[in-house]
């Protein structure tokens, strides 16, 4: 099966229902304004490296916050809130990607493997260690989000990002269990080759849900 | 002593393939006194299972 297939097959739901946390009013409007402008980085970089596309990813965050805005008083928590605010993005995100998808190729949608490669190299410093910023941290509750159709969301979308012999070869070896030898003989593709575009898929698709999943779920206790 | 970016090579080589003995020690070390690359085994070994339950064969790393 291909991988625009495989993705089709499990049609995506509708629009999920907001957190439903409605606590008594312990934030003035104007808090919470600042509030949301000081996520909006994060979450136009959440949107950027779905979309690949710099005026969507301004769209779909503005549209985001001013749904946020409209249903402010519905928020006593910083951390339901971003945690809203980021549900809504994936929306947008959803939304747009399978816009484009009736009218680009797939292949449009990819990120170029030197531009995973570089992207990769700014986690580190001079050195080759991490840099303090960007220096991975353990992932919380991994089996809640399996259990929450919203994850699958996310994760379906950082795998439509992969460049398409970057996903080819990670599907091949995690989806369809095969070993990396026969993966290599298949494609015609060196060892080294292949450990090297397996690391890419799995470098790349730890970014992509550390950053759309992981830490946007940290803050929601 | 490795680097943290050639530790994640040799963290996802170690998914696919048995590690020599001098590359398993170096990574233990290095392990040891670098919790990023800690996260980043942690963060690989749950996105095996994720992909693993994707297909619907949750059978855990190897």
């Amino acid at each position: 099966m291909s991988f625009p297939a495989m993705l089709k097959k499990g049609a995506l739901p509708p629009l999920l229902s907001v957190p439903n946390r409605i606590h008594p009013h312990a934030m003035t409007a104007i808090s919470y304004t600042e509030l949301i402008s000081g996520f909006r980085p994060q979450l136009l970089k959440f949107a950027r490296l779905q979309l690949q596309d710099d005026a969507a990813a301004e769209d779909a965050v503005q549209e985001a916050i001013e749904a946020a805005l409209k249903g402010i008083e519905r928020f006593a928590g910083r951390s339901a809130l971003k945690t809203w605010l980021f549900t809504i993005v994936r929306h947008k995100v959803i939304d747009f990607l399978r816009e484009r998808g009736r009218t680009v190729q797939v292949s449009s949608l990819e990120r170029d493997e030197a531009d995973m490669d570089e992207a990769f190299d700014a986690l580190f410093r001079e050195n080759e260690h991490w840099s303090p910023v960007s220096r991975p941290r353990p992932w919380g509750n991994p089996e809640e989000a399996l259990e929450q159709q919203q994850f699958w969301q996310v994760f379906e979308i950082c795998l439509e990002v992969l460049p398409a012999r970057t996903a080819r070869v990670f599907m091949m070896r995690e989806f369809l269990g095969l070993e990396t030898d026969e993966i290599c003989t298949t494609l015609d593709l060196s060892t080294g080759n292949c450990n090297v575009i397996l690391h890419r898929a799995r470098a790349g698709l730890r970014q992509c849900l550390s950053e759309g999943w992981f830490g946007a779920e940290a803050a929601r206790c | 002593m490795l680097t943290c970016k050639h530790t994640t090579r040799l963290l996802s080589e170690a998914l696919d393939r048995p590690l020599g003995k001098r590359e398993y020690l170096a990574l233990r070390l290095h392990l040891l006194f670098c919790r990023g690359c800690r996260a980043f085994r942690q963060n690989i070994y749950v996105l095996r299972k994720v992909s693993r339950s994707f297909m619907g064969r949750d059978d855990g790393p190897n």
